[in-house]
């Protein structure tokens, strides 16, 4: 092979021209692959999708918890609350948690740290990548929610707040987690708190089947705050659950601090 | 335009200090790197690759002073971080990925890459296909991460050992593009615990030892600074040493070792060869098993440290 019908190798081709691309760009595509590499991955749509997919439609049509008992409508109306909080921690926290510890454990926080794209920049697109997996997720799961003959009340305004901070609570715990301990710690033990949290924060067993003491600090748990708080929107119309906002906002605050401070790049 | 490097070429280290708890890494080293092919050799935990990651932004100095294009790395790393490419010495990829989507995925954070098929091309990793980065071969990898540290057009490169594991024709291929490279006027710092490596690729050579500058300058003024060079020949026993000293330049010395095996040290060049035959077939004298000790790196690296440098 010549020089001559190489192009690549002809003399300046790799004459200097160096500059960052428009940080909005960087960030856009930063998320793009992020996004892609989420979907792609096979362990994470299972506790992202299929997971929750399966959850919503089993307890709906299966009479596996005695709903009736505290005084609900139909089964869908109480689970579908419950399982779009548990889609929103399976992103922002069990997945996140995960990916990010492997991108520390493989360098490739590392070496993004060496490219024009600056940390914030790749903080926001990592948080773009969760709203657009979160996005799919609670299209597919009201499709299905529906298909069910869910009939869901209330703002959806207080909805999507509680959404959003619900995210930044999740996220901040999770970022923290693959921050601080070994990849395959993380893995093995954001899957435990996500298993954990399944059963003990209100999702499909509803808290007051625990005994009053659990209850009140299971109540305290953001998976608990954000699927009661969905749950008093879009199943009895409350305006605005301001407690559950509240439990949210301090997880948040705590979260994402912990996680800026003690976060390791290597 | 971009600010030319000043006279402290593109890479300035003044009295670089880097501890890990009680170990020091580096210790006090000087290091000036101008525009061209510096190599950066030394054995395994010599404070290679912390001296580079220093350079790179990705450590704080103890004490001392680090200039990299003329920019602190630390605190003027926004500024430096578009106009360096970093090859690290593993990993920097999503395990998911693949090769090509990772690759124009850098060129998208750069203002104007280069372009990607042809640089795809250019290094045979066409053949990744659709294969995930985990799953590629380490040469695959180490290519991968070479495109990586190139794609975005920088003036300046850092390549940790760049060829480590990979087989010699892939070795070859690495080595022309770091050429292609300096030709084109981008400068290039690699590690590297090869010598022939750093002999044959260098323009100027940083030999590391212990956490410090032990010698630096061109491969050829390393290699004649040390110990002189022999040749060696045979001939019939009790040729005329004194006869053979007067055709030979003054700094040589000639002496028959045993009966009939000879050497000659000096500047071992075509020249000397050259004086050393004519002189032979002017007394009748075949010489025989001729050879030529040049002195190496490896010798000079011995000479400097007391240790054998292990690839």
């Amino acid at each position: 092979m010549s020089a001559d019908t190489n192009p690549a190798t002809a003399s300046g081709t790799y004459t200097p021209k160096p500059g960052a691309a428009p940080v909005g760009r960087m960030i856009a595509a930063q998320a793009a692959l992020e996004t892609r590499m989420l979907l792609r991955n096979g362990e994470q749509l299972l506790l992202t999708v299929v997971i929750p997919s399966l959850l919503l439609v089993l307890f709906s049509t299966v009479s596996i918890v005695d709903f009736g008992a505290t005084g609900e409508g139909k089964a869908v109306d109480f689970l579908t609350p419950g399982v779009l909080a548990l889609a929103v921690m399976s992103t922002a926290f069990t997945g996140q948690a995960i990916a990010t510890g492997f991108e520390r454990r493989y360098g490739v926080l590392k070496r993004l740290a060496a490219s024009p794209l600056p940390r914030w920049a790749l903080m926001a697109a990592k948080t773009l990548a969760v709203l657009v997996t979160e996005v799919l997720q609670i299209v597919l799961l009201t499709a299905i929610a529906f298909a069910l003959g869910w009939s869901p009340q209330g703002n959806p305004l207080a909805v999507l707040l509680l959404l959003v901070l619900g995210t930044a609570a999740f996220s901040g715990l999770g970022l923290l987690m693959a921050g601080t301990l070994k990849a395959e710690a993380t893995l093995a033990a954001a899957n435990l708190v996500f298993l954990l949290l399944l059963v003990g924060g209100g999702v499909v067993v509803p808290l007051d089947k625990f005994p009053d003491a659990a209850q009140s600090v299971l109540g305290l748990l953001p998976i608990s705050a954000l699927s009661d708080g969905l749950r008093d929107v879009l199943q009895h119309g409350a305006s605005m659950p301001w407690g559950a906002a509240g439990i949210l906002v301090v997880w948040a605050v705590l979260g994402l601090a912990a996680a800026a401070r003690f976060f390791r790049w290597e | 335009m971009h600010q030319e490097p000043g006279a402290g070429g593109v890479l300035q280290v003044r009295g670089l200090v880097k501890r890990y708890g009680p170990k020091t890494a580096v210790d006090g080293l000087d290091l000036t790197a101008q525009p061209g092919i510096t190599a950066v050799l030394g054995p395994n935990g010599a404070g290679k690759t912390t001296t580079i990651e220093t350079c790179e932004g990705y450590r704080r100095p103890d004490a001392g002073e680090v200039r990299v294009l003329g920019l602190d790395p630390v605190t003027q790393a926004a500024a430096l971080r578009p106009r360096i490419g970093v090859m690290l010495q593993s990993g920097g990829v999503y395990s998911g990925a693949r090769a090509d989507e990772m690759l124009r995925h850098m060129a998208k954070l750069h203002a104007h890459p280069l372009d990607v098929d042809a640089l795809i091309e250019r290094l045979g990793l066409g053949s990744c296909g659709r294969t995930s980065y985990r799953r590629l071969s380490g040469g695959q990898q180490q290519r991968l991460a070479l495109a990586m540290a190139v794609v975005g057009r920088p003036e300046l490169v850092f390549l940790d050992e760049p060829t480590a594991g990979l087989d010699p024709q892939a070795r070859r291929s690495t080595w022309d593009l770091v050429r292609e490279l300096r030709a084109d006027g981008v400068s290039v710092v690699l590690t590297t615990h090869h010598m022939d490596e750093a002999e044959q690729l260098a323009d100027d050579v940083a030999i590391i030892d212990a956490g410090r500058v032990v010698a630096q300058g061109s491969p050829e003024r390393l290699c004649k600074g040390g110990a002189e060079n022999t040749l060696r020949f045979s001939g019939r026993p009790g040729l005329d040493v004194a006869s053979l000293l007067k055709a030979l330049p003054m700094d040589t010395a000639a002496a028959e070792l045993t009966p009939g095996s000879y050497r000659v040290t000096g500047t071992v060049d075509p020249q000397l060869l050259a004086t050393v035959t004519s002189w032979c077939a002017q007394h009748g004298v075949m010489p025989d098993r001729i050879s030529v000790e040049r002195h190496t790196l490896e010798d000079v690296f011995l000479e400097l440290t007391g240790k054998e440098l292990r690839a």
